[in-house]
């Protein structure tokens, strides 16, 4: 296939093109994850869940009846409910801050994305070699440091959010968020360091890049396909839990938390305001189960000690066409999205399985316990990496 | 006083970290997930009604079609919210059923204020009132919520009779006077 069309295109619009196209991406399939979250909720409670809206002029094809019952016309109904219906503010809000907060929870919630990798493909060099490029939108080495950077501003839009409203509840979720946010991350990059103390090998190139902690769990040899889930557990269980606050999912949704606060910092929203904030929440829950896969669970590769790279050099032995870059990159996506969506599935699993830890809970399991786990963890690689680099040099 | 201590086991390293439990608990949760849903899909698939169930009262019709309520009130004093209002009303004499004292020339039941007691059915000497398996009324204004009586024959139907007491005074008078004695 000959992609020297697009190529040709002036680099701008390929990629504002790109950058369209993941958010078209990314958008619906938040709002299909409050769907997701309604459906599995029933699941587990024994109901069946949203499963009667279809629109008359459709209900004739056969099979529809398979969309109909997982819910996708309700999402739509629900989408077009949220847009057209009333929008009211309460009169005694800050109005310009108040309608701002769910604009700016959404700037970082969609731009976080561009820091992600999603999938890779070969491109062969002018000298013959094969190399391995990721898909992502911005190709940085920044990589998760950008990440971390722009997802922590999401805190400002539920303070803003808490503050706007004038009114109680709101204020104690938004003091929450922020409590608890600032928290959190503290653990959270504490916990990831070993990953990259372990992926920048002293005398090599330094980089925080997702792509080049994939490409480190790619490797030939035991150690060098092992997914770091193997290698560091203690580090993913801590990342996986501070994700978890993060995101403000339960247990951990105390900003929300709505049978002490209402509905925490989005009590005096509704419509599409209200939408946006869920879209974002949704959006960074598929942001960060999308890194920790990078990080955690060797992004694009099928299995562990099975890299993308070998797969695709294994199928194209029997089907040669999966060879070609847009094959191998949608294949590659499609194991990275199976991996995310399993987390997603996990983050909504473990909401209608817990029961919400009280403030004082969540502060004490943030500093007196993560915390120092996340340090001891810390010590514990660097000298391990330490020793094995001294004395084994070459394992 | 027989008192029992309780003895209050501090928790061991591992339960502190919470992870079996909620290891247990999203297996529980995943068990759930699998097991096909408890729901009745109400329209199309209706509850089983089990026997005694008390539904909407309505008047019943006896066998030979003869309407079984005498319009004696029992009814319409012991209902609790006072949801029954029945106007008597004479049976001519040239009527199939003259030898009944009487029948109800109105008979309302306001759904709205029934509480669905069963106490009418349970006073009611001529056993005329049932309280069936109909249990969804809706209605878009109050006055679709009284059921008049002609609605309170339709919900009832006719239903077996034991007695047919009326008959047997009838047969009972009829010999009597054949007879020529009281
Ligand atoms: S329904 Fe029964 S109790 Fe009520 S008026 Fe008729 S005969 Fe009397
Ligand atoms: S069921 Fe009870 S409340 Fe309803 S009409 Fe009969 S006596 Fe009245």
């Amino acid at each position: 296939m000959d992609f020297s069309l697009y190529f040709d295109l002036p680099l701008w619009f390929r990629l504002v093109l790109q950058g369209t196209i993941v958010i078209l991406v990314l958008f619906p399939l938040a709002a299909a994850c409050s769907m997701a979250e309604r459906k599995i909720s029933a699941w587990i409670q024994g109901r069946p869940g949203p499963n009667r809206t279809i629109p008359p002029f459709l209900a004739w094809i056969p099979g529809i009846n398979i969309i109909r019952n997982l819910g996708l016309f309700q999402l739509a109904a629900d989408g077009g409910k949220f847009t057209f219906k009333e929008d009211p503010v309460p009169g005694n809000v800050n109005k310009f801050y108040f309608i701002l907060a769910p604009i700016l929870s959404m700037i970082p919630a969609l731009s976080t994305i561009s820091f992600v990798p999603f999938g890779a493909y070969f491109t062969t060099l002018a000298d013959g070699t094969k190399h391995l490029v990721p898909i992502m939108l911005a190709r940085t080495d920044l990589g998760l440091l950008a990440v971390f950077a722009v997802s922590s501003l999401g805190v400002y839009s539920l303070i803003l959010a808490g503050w706007a409203s004038n009114s109680k509840y709101p204020f104690l979720g938004g003091v929450r968020a922020s409590a608890q946010l600032i928290s959190y991350e503290l653990s959270m990059t504490l916990s990831i360091l070993p990953v990259f103390l372990w992926v920048n090998a002293p005398g090599g190139e330094g980089t925080l890049s997702l792509f080049d902690v994939v490409q480190t769990q790619s490797q030939p040899g035991f150690l060098g396909g092992m997914w770091y889930i193997f290698l560091m557990p203690v580090s993913a269980f801590v990342f996986l839990v501070a994700l978890f606050a993060e995101t403000n999912r339960q247990p951990f949704d105390m900003p929300e938390s709505e049978s002490d606060l209402v509905g925490g910092f989005h009590t005096e929203y509704g419509a599409f305001k209200w939408s946006l904030f869920f879209v974002a929440e949704y959006a960074h829950m598929i942001v960060g189960s999308g890194i920790f896969c990078l990080l955690f669970l060797g992004g694009w590769n099928p299995l562990p000690w099975v890299s993308l790279g070998s797969f695709i050099n294994l199928a194209a032995g029997v089907l040669p066409c999966v060879a070609s870059p847009l094959f191998m990159g949608v294949i590659g996506i499609t194991f990275f999205l199976l991996k995310v969506g399993f987390f997603i599935f996990f983050f909504m699993w473990v909401r209608w399985t817990l029961p919400r830890f009280r403030y004082d809970q969540v502060m004490n399991l943030g500093w007196k316990k993560l915390l120092p786990i996340s340090i001891a963890n810390l010590i514990f690689y660097a000298v391990a990496i330490a020793v094995k680099d001294l004395c084994f040099p070459n394992l | 006083m027989a008192t029992i201590t309780v003895e209050r086991k501090p928790l061991s390293l591992l339960e502190r970290t919470y992870i079996p439990n909620i290891v247990a608990g999203l297996t529980t949760t995943f068990k759930r997930m699998v097991k096909p849903t408890e729901t009745l899909q109400y329209p199309e698939q209706r509850p089983a009604i089990p026997t005694g169930y008390r539904g909407v009262p309505t008047l019943v019709n006896d066998p030979h079609g003869r309407e079984k309520c005498v319009s004696c009130q029992l009814c319409e004093f012991v209902c609790p919210p006072k949801a029954i209002r029945i106007t008597p009303g004479e049976i001519a004499n040239d009527d199939p059923n003259a030898h009944v004292e009487k029948r109800p020339k109105a008979f309302e039941i306001d759904m709205l204020r029934c509480i669905y007691c069963g106490l009418c059915q349970e006073v009611c000497p001529e056993e005329a009132i049932f309280l069936q398996n109909q249990y969804s009324m809706t209605g878009y204004t109050r006055a679709e919520m009284v059921n008049n009586k002609d609605r309170l024959y339709e919900l009832g139907g006719t239903l077996p009779d034991q007695h047919y007491k009326w008959d047997k005074k009838k047969t009972a008078a009829e010999a009597a006077s054949r007879g020529g004695h009281h």
